[in-house]
């Protein structure tokens, strides 16, 4: 959780939320939230249990774009 | 009666010593969202008891509707951690647990004004130019 919280803070562009999975079931079901943590960025892409600063990274400039990916 | 056990009220103070500048928790609830929200209502409340640099602000989910679209709040119960500055960091349900760890952290950062990610990763985050929402779920325990 801190991996998002941090990148919302550090870029005007990120926004983070954190989610309580059982109060919220329908929002949970609709991303098909069978194991936590599970990050959804942008509703399209998954980043699936706790990984490494490194690798939550390249999920979020993924979903920056082609471009950001160039840059780096 | 709080939440708060005192013995990790006393941890909780230690670690809240930190924080460098104010940070203020915005909190939205509503009547109806009784089953987590007054947990989640008493819980803030207590945290912000204890450390003067912390501050509780509550809307009602409702009522307040200028601050629902300002804060870009959709379900209940919702939190916002910011200082003069809003940054896009959200708890949507009662943060306990796991989440109150994050919750700390966030107020941590916040109050800092700087995270503790790698200079590598901030240099990276820059070219970030494109909206991007990131939804964590997660559970208390």
């Amino acid at each position: 959780m801190r991996l998002a919280h941090s990148m919302a803070l550090e870029n005007d562009n990120i926004r983070a939320d954190c989610i309580e999975a059982t109060e919220f079931p329908d929002l949970s079901t609709h991303y098909q939230v069978y194991a936590v943590p599970r990050t959804i960025i942008n509703d399209t892409g998954v980043i699936e249990g706790s990984v490494p600063e490194e690798r939550f990274l390249e999920s979020v400039l993924r979903a920056n774009g082609p471009k950001a990916n160039d840059e780096r | 009666m709080g939440l708060i056990r005192d013995e990790d009220a006393a941890e909780i103070r230690e670690r809240l010593k930190e924080m460098v500048s104010p940070v203020k928790l915005v909190h939205f609830t509503q009547e109806l969202n009784i089953e987590y929200g007054r947990q989640t209502r008493q819980l803030l409340e207590d945290l912000a008891a204890l450390c003067d640099k912390l501050s509780l602000e509550i809307y009602d989910f409702l009522l307040d509707k200028e601050k629902v679209a300002e804060y870009g709040v959709d379900k209940v119960p919702a939190t916002a951690v910011r200082n003069g500055k809003d940054y896009g960091i959200r708890f949507y349900g009662i943060p306990a647990g796991y989440e109150f760890a994050a919750l700390l952290d966030a107020i941590i950062e916040v109050s800092q004004g700087t995270s503790g990610l790698s200079a590598r990763t901030k240099e990276k985050l820059s070219h970030v130019t494109q909206p991007i929402h990131l939804q964590v779920f997660v559970t208390p325990t």
